[in-house]
């Protein structure tokens, strides 16, 4: 691997042209720098650089008491950030022992897979429009918009959620919610076989993504890659299904492995892990049919914010909220560490708590970091429109990557 | 999968390595060792290729700080065994004074940017590393931020007085 950039433009010997791929150009999807060597069109060698957005959340985290910190997870996969709030949700509920009711657990389904397909729309319909395939992107692209409306009956805002709190969610769902998620469910798989008609057996599609940037499985393992793309290379690891949580373990999903961990095969585990969403959503409905409609949180006033008009009108409800808000209560002095099966792969919270109302240390596994940093070696040998491809399959979010 | 229990894997390594690894403890069911910068190649390298263990997957390198410690930099990796749905978690303390530690980048390719971004947020030093700079924060930057003597905000502010806010 060539570590650091060699200018060779002066060089007599090489014919190398260097070519600065980034920070901010049009085909890559974020703020990524490569710095390229290229041969004509093949890529010699490359150097990422990242931290570009580097907002220092790990820092920031330490000062902050632990529901202060759920919009900071926000910021990091921004394509799914449900899943990055649901995470830390359930890391806390995890450090403080707070068991949470079945239906908590399945709304939380509905909207962590909402999330999913909501990341897995976006990569794949941007892959098809990298490979010239613009079409698709404006069919599925309407129905991130009814996901986002879904949020917003939820929680109020469309992109950086902040929704749920610890143990919960702030507000019930809705009946609207309700009605935009049937209507969803009813029209978005329509829309999707349309989209996968438009690709998957495109002879211009196949052409252009299949057998490039394959990677094998002791490679990505070795790189510590996790989500879609590991299982593109056969590796069936899942969070959901190894380490299940919110109540995962009670579904019957199935968990999508591809053949040869090309940037085909990767388009193809997404796609069918937005069918296997759907899949979950439809029984997370169904079971939330026995569940009692009024809860929507577990019963911990000391982590709970209590609504409003209490807080005005009740003494108890004024002590829990000013406990809260002051971080009086203790937390128990250990270290947890939680994983959720994120938009991109195993998206970890290593929280170090040392009884304060902050944590003492917290560390986000965040899996586009470690996805990315195979980009550059396995880049080479690539023609530059491939890598190109490699890049918008590998679906590096720039938030997470530098959190 | 479920072939190996946490009891196993603590008496198999207690086996292997009696005193060198002492077991802190099991939060939340991840059993979670302390061992010397001398062992720690050797102790990844063993939990990888013991066909009963097979810790395949690095889930993370990170550190922590404890200034107050004789010790004060701790080096945490959490590894993952895929086959047994097991993970651990293996800490190694430094002193501030020598916070250097072979790498792991011979063991797995993916230890690189993870060392990359201990050594940039808390400046330890990871002997034998092939290219360890600065990843996310700038190159001629000189402090380490997440040590804990590194202020969250300016110092010299005015505007803002943190005591208002219980910090």
């Amino acid at each position: 691997m060539q570590n650091h950039p060699v200018y060779t433009d002066n060089d007599p010997q090489t014919e190398l042209s260097t070519l600065n791929l980034g920070p901010t150009h049009p085909a890559t999807h974020g703020v990524f720098q490569n710095v390229l060597q290229l041969d004509g069109e093949r890529i010699v060698s490359g150097v990422s650089t990242i931290g570009y957005i580097h907002r220092a959340f790990e820092k920031i985290a330490e000062h902050r008491p632990f529901y202060q910190i759920t919009p900071l997870t926000d910021r990091l996969n921004y394509c799914s950030s449900p899943i990055n709030n649901m995470g830390w949700h359930m890391t806390v509920e995890k450090l403080l022992g707070i068991e949470t009711p079945k239906r908590v657990d399945y709304l939380r389904i509905i909207i962590m897979e909402l999330a999913r397909i909501a990341d897995h729309l976006i990569c794949n319909s941007v892959l098809a429009v990298d490979t010239g395939a613009a079409t698709g992107f404006f069919y599925v692209m309407e129905y991130r918009e009814a996901i986002y409306e879904i949020y917003e009956e939820v929680c109020g805002s469309r992109l950086t959620t902040n929704i749920g709190r610890i143990g919960g969610f702030e507000r019930n769902f809705n009946a609207i919610a309700f009605r935009k998620l049937r209507k969803f469910l009813k029209e978005y798989p329509v829309v999707l076989k349309e989209f996968e008609n438009l690709t998957k057996r495109n002879r211009i599609f196949i052409d252009r993504t299949k057998d490039v940037a394959a990677v094998t499985a002791e490679d990505a393992i070795s790189y510590s890659w996790s989500g879609p793309i590991l299982r593109a290379t056969g590796v069936d690891y899942d969070v959901r299904a190894m380490n299940p949580y919110c109540s995962y373990e009670e579904f019957d999903f199935e968990v999508p492995v591809g053949e040869n961990g090309d940037v085909y095969s990767r388009y193809l585990v997404r796609q069918e892990e937005m069918w296997q969403s759907l899949r979950l959503i439809e029984q997370a409905l169904v079971k939330l049919e026995k569940e009692p409609t009024d809860i929507f949180h577990a019963d911990v006033p000391d982590f709970y914010l209590p609504p409003k008009e209490d807080v005005y009108n009740n003494m108890e409800a004024l002590i829990y909220h000013f406990k809260i808000v002051m971080g009086e209560i203790p937390t128990p002095n250990t270290e947890v560490y939680h994983s959720v099966e994120g938009g991109n792969g195993e998206l970890g919270f290593y929280l170090v708590n040392d009884g304060g109302r902050s944590p003492y240390r917290l560390h986000f596994r965040r899996p586009s970091f470690i996805n990315y940093q195979m980009y550059a070696p396995m880049s080479r040998g690539m023609l530059l429109s491939d890598a190109i491809i490699n890049m918008s399959s590998l679906n590096v979010i720039a938030g997470e990557l530098d959190a | 999968m479920g072939k190996l229990t946490n009891e196993d894997l603590v008496k198999k390594i207690s086996e292997k390595y009696s005193d060198q690894v002492t077991l802190l403890g099991e939060p939340f069911g991840l059993p979670t060792f302390e061992t010397s910068r001398d062992q720690i190649i050797d102790l990844l390298t063993w939990l990888k290729n013991d066909p009963s263990l097979q810790f395949i997957y690095l889930t993370d390198i990170t550190a922590i700080h404890y200034p107050e410690l004789p010790k004060p930099i701790g080096v945490i990796y959490h590894l993952h065994s895929l086959v047994n749905n097991v993970r651990i978690r293996i800490k190694v303390f430094l002193e501030d004074a020598d916070v250097h530690i072979p790498t792991a980048t011979n063991i797995w390719n993916g230890a690189n940017w993870m060392e990359r971004e201990t050594y940039d947020l808390f400046g330890v030093i990871f002997d034998g590393h092939p290219d360890l700079r600065r990843i996310l924060n700038v190159d001629d930057m000189t402090a380490f931020p997440m040590r804990k003597e590194f202020p969250l905000e300016d110092p010299n502010r005015v505007d803002k007085k943190d005591y208002f806010f219980g910090r």
